[in-house]
């Protein structure tokens, strides 16, 4: 890594104004409403912005792209079908439930449509899991700023032990992020996510520029691509004959339907964003605001994971491997060769040497595709702008988990069963404790994940047990004014059991009993894990969905009163006459939708 | 709301643009091989500097705006 003093004043020059933020944002941040709801005052596309930035994450921008290498063009199906409908769903379709009654979290909005318990369930699931996402973000950055050798050298110059980057990393990570949300709460979160936007977009757009110039544009990665590489829909009618391994039903209905709404639709973390919004026609807008961008981000994430794996030793002869940092072994170096593109093979840690498959085959380590793009293409300079691009989207998508944290544990935990009639100044003051509190619960949970890497892979499963059946408890207590807190309550629990029963009895197919599946004993094979998570999901929903309206209608109905303003049929639709015809949420969405068909057709 | 995030943004941007510019005018030029020979500082510099430019230019215009709103309480947008 060739740093150099320009790298560094690039990176301080960000850091200063992520915090000169919220120091500017203290003054504003007077009530509770201010800290967790930005005081219901931030226009349309601000919110939009940070309604993405905030799913911008790590997680995103590295796991994106290595999809890409992995499977190709293939990837952007988790944004044209993944995530453009179910974000003009919730705008035209839940907003007005969401922002019209004044909840202010979606837990909360779960209490004053069905009851106590199902808001409790939802709460306490959802605090659990953002402070271990928040962790999981923070992990991975740190453990790619040791691998990636990025503070070697000034930490050599302040006679650090390198072996102390991963703590420091962490530290400086967790500090930064609570010091900004602590003073200006989530209206600074938004503001520094909108920076976040224009920094990764200003990072990565000259990256797919000098990537795709030197493949010979798209043509010249078309053909140094197979086939299904640079086609998203050919081979889809079959799991064996796309590199996904997923049929279309199971990719329409698993992740367009049930992952997709159940994640856009009913995530705190991305509709309180919208919630902040500064009135009702701008909390509709926000999501479809956010769909222009994301839209096109398959252009600036999956993109550079193709052209990564697309390089040959031809295009590779500047910069490559010769700027392996003078600590590499001659080990790490073979390692190296055996990789394709710019993808390595990952390292067994055991033997130094690379990873194999039980086939003997060596295994690449795909969420290296972007920064080995970074430091393939860019020299000093923009390689600063580059690599602060990358932290800040670590950092948004650490933020965004807190601050949706500190909103569900001080409205929906703290304030609902431990401290009813507090004063609002008290509710401030435990929501920046619950900034703290919940920074360092992630900083433990980073430092789980280092030790039991299985203990983060069963969460992970667990939380998408939990999620998967949500969306159809949201969908019935919007549309369906029969649905009850009873229905809804068991609706979920047994939704999550059949998602965990399901995930039992099924085996990706070639992977071995245990956290892949199969646990209850193999009922069923799947072509891919992809396909099993997708059945997962349906599996989890369509129980959810049935088991909520059985009970429902055994259960005794709330009055129609009591429901006004939270059921679609017993709400007075928004009246749009003032706005011009172009401005209307409608309009707007429908632009979206007929953009993200069009997008689907030329990569067809 | 006080501070319209335009004006940090702005800020940001035309100072990344302007140091990215001059480093890439004064740098030496063999670091540029590796990104096929274009001055990319140089070239993304000017870009950084302009988008800066114009958001720092919609920013004052949103402040005085905004300034604007606060003496006549700015009813016009209250619709629900």
């Amino acid at each position: 890594m060739n740093l150099t003093w320009i790298d560094w004043l690039i990176m301080l020059v960000y850091f200063v104004f992520v915090l000169g933020i919220g120091f500017a944002l203290k003054r504003y941040t007077k009530t509770s409403t201010d800290f967790f709801l930005a005081g219901r005052s931030i226009p349309a596309w601000i919110c939009g912005l940070a309604f993405i930035s905030a799913n911008l994450g790590a997680q995103e921008v590295i796991g994106m792209a290595a999809s890409g290498a992995k499977y190709g063009i293939a990837t952007s199906h988790f944004y044209w079908i993944g995530a453009i409908p179910a974000m003009v769903f919730v705008g035209l379709f839940m907003m007005p439930f969401y922002y019209g009654s004044r909840a202010r979290s979606v837990p909360e909005y779960l209490r004053l449509r069905f009851d106590e318990k199902t808001r409790g369930l939802n709460a306490i699931s959802f605090a659990i899991m953002t402070v271990f996402s928040s962790g999981i973000s923070m992990y991975a950055m740190a453990k790619l700023i040791q691998v990636l050798h990025i503070f070697d050298a000034p930490f050599r110059m302040m006679g650090i032990s390198e072996a102390r980057i991963f703590d420091v990393s962490i530290i400086a990570a967790a500090l930064i992020v609570l010091a900004y949300i602590f003073l200006g709460g989530l209206r600074s979160a938004i503001y520094n996510e909108v920076l976040q936007f224009f920094l990764i977009v200003a990072g990565f757009m000259p990256l797919v520029y000098l990537g795709l110039k030197n493949v010979g544009g798209w043509s010249g990665l078309k053909a140094a691509l197979p086939e299904a590489y640079t086609h998203s829909w050919q081979g889809m009618g079959s799991a064996q004959t796309n590199p996904l391994g997923v049929e279309v039903f199971g990719l329409a209905m698993g992740l367009g339907f049930v992952l997709s709404f159940g994640y856009w639709c009913t995530d705190f973390l991305v509709v309180q964003r919208a919630m902040a919004a500064h009135d009702m026609t701008a909390a509709r807008r926000t999501p479809l605001i956010a769909a222009v961008p994301k839209m096109f981000f398959p252009f600036l994430v999956i993109l550079p994971g193709l052209i990564a794996i697309a390089l040959t030793p031809a295009h590779m002869q500047q910069g490559g491997w010769s700027s392996y940092p003078p600590s590499v072994t001659s080990a790490q170096i073979e390692v190296g060769k055996a990789g394709r593109g710019l993808i390595p093979v990952k390292v067994d840690e055991a033997t130094g040497g690379p990873k194999l498959d039980q086939n003997g085959k060596p295994v690449l380590d795909y969420d290296l595709a972007i920064p080995n793009m970074l430091l393939h293409y860019f020299p000093t300079g923009i390689l600063g702008l580059g690599l602060t691009a990358l932290l800040a989207s670590f950092m948004s998508g650490m933020a965004g988990n807190v601050t949706a944290f500190n909103t569900v544990w001080t409205y929906d935990i703290y304030q609902s069963y431990i401290n009813k009639n507090a004063t609002d100044e008290h509710y401030l003051w435990m929501g920046r404790m619950a900034t703290v509190f919940g920074i360092a619960a992630s900083v433990a949970a980073a430092y789980v994940a280092t030790r039991f890497n299985n203990i983060m892979d069963v969460l992970q499963l667990v939380f998408a047990f939990v999620n998967a059946p949500l969306f159809a408890t949201f969908l019935l207590g919007m549309f369906w004014k029969r649905a009850t807190g009873h229905g809804a309550f068991t609706g979920l629990v047994s939704g999550t059991m059949a998602a965990a029963i399901h995930h039992g009895l099924s085996l990706p197919t070639g992977a071995v009993h245990g956290i892949k599946g199969g646990w209850l004993g193999v009922v069923h094979n799947y072509p891919s894990e992809m396909a099993q998570n997708f059945w997962t999901a349906i599996w989890a929903w369509s129980v959810c969905f049935v088991v909520t309206i059985l009970v429902s209608l055994m259960t005794r109905p709330r009055d129609d009163k009591e429901l006004v303003g939270l059921v679609y049929s017993l709400t007075q639709k928004q009246a749009e006459h003032h706005l011009e015809w172009w401005k209307r949420p409608a309009t707007l969405g429908i632009a979206v939708i007929v953009m993200s068909v069009l997008l689907n057709i030329v990569f067809f | 709301m006080g501070l319209d995030i335009r004006i940090p943004i702005g800020l940001m941007f035309a100072i990344f643009g302007l140091l990215l510019g001059l480093f890439g005018l004064g740098g030496d030029n063999s670091v540029y091989e590796r990104s096929l020979g274009i001055n990319i500082n140089l070239c993304w510099g000017v870009v950084l500097l302009i988008f800066g430019g114009v958001m720092l230019a919609f920013g004052r215009q949103g402040m005085s705006r905004m300034a604007k709103d606060q003496g006549t309480s700015g009813s016009e947008k209250r619709v629900h």
